[in-house]
């Protein structure tokens, strides 16, 4: 054991016109246009570029009106968008995601993604809330991986980019309110970096890593949203997180993304029963007061009926529903599934035989940080795209338009952010780094607590307190929860080693988590309504004084609230 | 169901040494998910690399197990021993973490 710090405080200095943080498909998008607009990029990762992140996880489609499978116009698009955000969307962003999504998903089949066919024409499938077939994938279950690997194709190719895998963005360096850089930690040697740039980019994804169940990567707790509101810019609708009803429970799942049972579930019909092996969906679409009385449920329906039923005392083993296929033949079962089967074979899974346990999952945010239709800011400078972004879904987001979003908020975070370098010159001064290199600086090696612990503490509290239904002594009980961590992890950084330590990226992760985590458990205790993925079971059903928008901003380390109108007027373009 | 991880430790330039841990595990589950349970629960600093946990997607958590390349997140726990190490062809960092980055994706491949 050496006595040195763990943390090597002479910073390594790099330069570039334009700073992308993240390289999921908004920050791989992000630095292909801002190199095409002729700034020099740097864009860099926590993990491997193009790996970290939901993108390259992702099974299943992304939403554009291509007019491919069935005639379409965006405008449609944006009508269903608009109807699942529940008068909450952005509707400068919801457009923008509408318009620029089919020239995106029409740039990634030039580029030979693979987009689906069938007669001469990409294939389009049919979701939920879609008005008409719109969503292209790629077989069989490929869409992330397939885009990913078109993106990186596309970055080794061109020029102007220099891409960092391994750089955690710790901080976003500031002079006078302005972005000029960042300071980051390279996670395999324990060497502080500072980077200067005339423009950065948040591209860090989303937050679901904040809860106990999830569908994120280990990359996912929300990083941006904390660099955004310690740089000073607003976050919005924080509070809206979506849950995937039918994650996958139990029995251990390897080598398949959580989510995967939705399309089969369509498909084939799977029944979702209880420990009594009885349908109950049934019961809360002609009981609950939040039905719409059909009888296929809704996503927040079908949450709605897994957990009451838990809650009952009536869950599977592992606290979830059964989710049945056997009453379907084997044959079908086989031609739904295709290859599917033989690796949930190798799971042990044998759908004909047995069911499998489910339970909804934190999936995506809805909610991020607030930009204007340029993926500015209101910190000069700083700019995000991606699913880093809130508002263009409201309080709800339609399958599919995740990776469009990433696309098309990408490339205009871009060009905007190119734009910006070619106008001004570099603002960077070595102080702005300071505050941030002195933080590490100070890490030092400590037995307890353990941060890894303490991580799964606060996925619990969430889970809990701050999940799909939500009550005043729940969120007042995860506001205190949260500060306790908070007084736990303390200012001082632990550290137990220089190379690759994750103790130290646990702490760091914990110190974003943690102001993050408060970020949307404070705006749900102040909405006292239930409206799309926010529900309150004290406060049912939508209130037409709630149609506003919840802003959140950190001034002095205290969170503050602010109530705004929701964006209107569809100026694209 | 018991098993036993002896998982090769210490960075580039130590004297590898090996610790073991014996972890509960239940049916299904994979060495990725016993690796972050000791972190959890008995050495937060044991350094592994990986990204997607459950989709295999990232392909970040390769390392030797029980003398093969293997995925940690595919490969399940099983009782007794099993033996972890780093990938033997890249440069190791620490732990079971070795450089993997293509090397025009690297820090220091050019500065
Ligand atoms: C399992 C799964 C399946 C999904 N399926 C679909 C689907 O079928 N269709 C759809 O439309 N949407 C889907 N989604 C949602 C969609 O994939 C995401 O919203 C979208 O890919 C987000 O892209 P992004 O580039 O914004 O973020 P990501 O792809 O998450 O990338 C963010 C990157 O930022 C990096 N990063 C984070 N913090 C830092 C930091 N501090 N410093 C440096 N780097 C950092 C991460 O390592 C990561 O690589 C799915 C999501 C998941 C999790
Ligand atoms: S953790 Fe991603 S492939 Fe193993």
């Amino acid at each position: 054991m050496t006595s040195s710090p763990p943390v090597i405080s002479v910073p390594i200095h790099l330069e570039s016109d334009v700073l992308v943080v993240g390289a999921g498909g908004a920050g791989m998008y992000a630095a292909l246009e801002a190199a095409k607009g002729g700034a020099s990029v740097i864009l860099a990762d926590r993990s491997l570029i193009g790996r970290g992140g939901a993108t390259v996880m992702a099974q299943m489609t992304v939403a554009a009106a291509l007019g491919e499978q069935t005639p379409d116009h965006w405008e449609h698009h944006f009508a269903d968008t608009l109807a699942a955000g529940r008068g909450l969307c952005d509707e400068r962003l919801a457009a923008l995601l509408c318009e620029d999504g089919p020239q995106r998903l029409r740039e990634m089949d030039a580029w030979k993604v693979g987009w689906a066919r069938e007669d001469g024409h990409i294939k389009q499938a049919q979701a939920p809330g879609h008005d008409r077939p719109r969503c292209a994938y790629v077989d069989f279950l490929s869409t992330g991986p397939a885009v990913s690997k078109t993106l990186r194709t596309q970055l080794n190719n061109a020029s102007g980019i220099r891409r960092i895998g391994d750089l955690s963005i710790v901080d976003i360096a500031l002079r006078d309110g302005e972005a000029c850089g960042a300071t980051a930690l390279h996670l395999p040697t324990g060497q502080t970096v500072t980077l200067a740039a005339k423009a950065v980019i948040i591209a860090t994804g989303g937050l679901t890593g904040l809860y106990r169940r999830n569908s994120a990567s280990s990359n996912m707790g929300g990083d941006g949203y904390a660099l955004a509101l310690r740089a000073g810019a607003d976050l919005i609708d924080m509070e809206f997180v979506q849950f995937f009803p039918i994650g996958h429970l139990a029995p251990r799942l390897v080598g398949m993304d959580p989510i995967m049972w939705d399309p089969f579930r369509y498909k084939l019909g799977g029944k979702l029963l209880n420990s009594e092996m009885r349908e109950f969906e049934m019961d809360y679409a002609t009981k609950d007061a939040r039905s719409d009385g059909t009888y296929k449920l809704t996503r927040d329906l079908a949450t709605y009926a897994i957990t009451k039923e838990v809650e009952a005392g009536r869950g599977s083993p592992a606290g979830g529903a059964y989710l049945s296929f056997q009453h379907v033949p084997e044959a079908e079962i086989r031609k739904a599934f295709g290859p599917v089967v033989d690796r949930l074979a190798e799971n042990g899974i044998d759908l004909a035989q047995r069911p499998v346990e489910v339970a909804p999952i934190a999936h995506y945010h809805m909610g991020g940080i607030r930009v204007d239709e340029m993926m500015q800011t209101g910190v000069p400078g700083l700019y995000a795209c991606g699913e880093a972004v809130g508002g263009a879904n409201g309080a709800n987001r339609l399958s599919g338009n995740a990776i469009t979003e990433a696309f098309v908020f990408g490339a205009r975070a871009g060009r905007s952010a190119a734009e910006r370098a070619k106008q001004g010159a570099s603002m960077w001064t070595a102080d702005a780094a300071q505050p941030t290199l002195d933080l590490l600086r100070s890490a030092s090696k400590r037995d307890a607590p353990n941060p890894a612990a303490i991580i799964v503490k606060l996925q619990a509290v969430m889970a809990d307190d701050v999940g799909p239904f939500r009550t005043d002594v729940k969120l007042r009980s995860a506001i205190s929860a949260i500060a306790q961590l908070k007084a736990d992890i303390g200012n001082t950084p632990f550290a137990s080693a220089k190379a690759f330590d994750p103790v130290l990226a646990d702490w760091l992760d914990l110190r974003n988590m943690l102001a993050v985590a408060q970020s949307v458990a404070v705006p749900a205790l102040a909405r006292t309504e239930s409206r799309g993925a926010h529900q309150r079971d004290d406060h049912l059903g939508l209130d037409e004084a709630w149609s506003v928008n919840q802003i959140v901003t950190v001034s002095d380390g205290d969170i503050t609230l602010r109530k705004v109108m929701p964006t209107t007027g569809k100026a694209a373009a | 169901m018991k098993a036993t991880l002896s998982i090769q430790r210490g960075a580039l330039g130590e004297a590898p040494r090996h610790d073991a841990f014996d972890i509960p595990f239940e049916h299904g589950q994979s060495i990725l998910d016993g690796l972050r349970a000791i972190r959890r629960s008995m050495d937060p600093s044991l350094a592994f690399r990986f990204s997607c946990i459950n989709a295999n997607a990232c392909k970040e958590c390769m390392m030797l197990i029980d003398g093969k390349v293997d995925y940690a997140c595919t490969v399940r726990l099983k009782e007794g021993m099993t033996t972890l190490a780093p990938l033997p062809k890249k440069a190791l960092i620490r732990d079971l973490v070795t450089e993997i980055a293509p090397p025009d994706e690297r820090l220091m491949s050019r500065s």
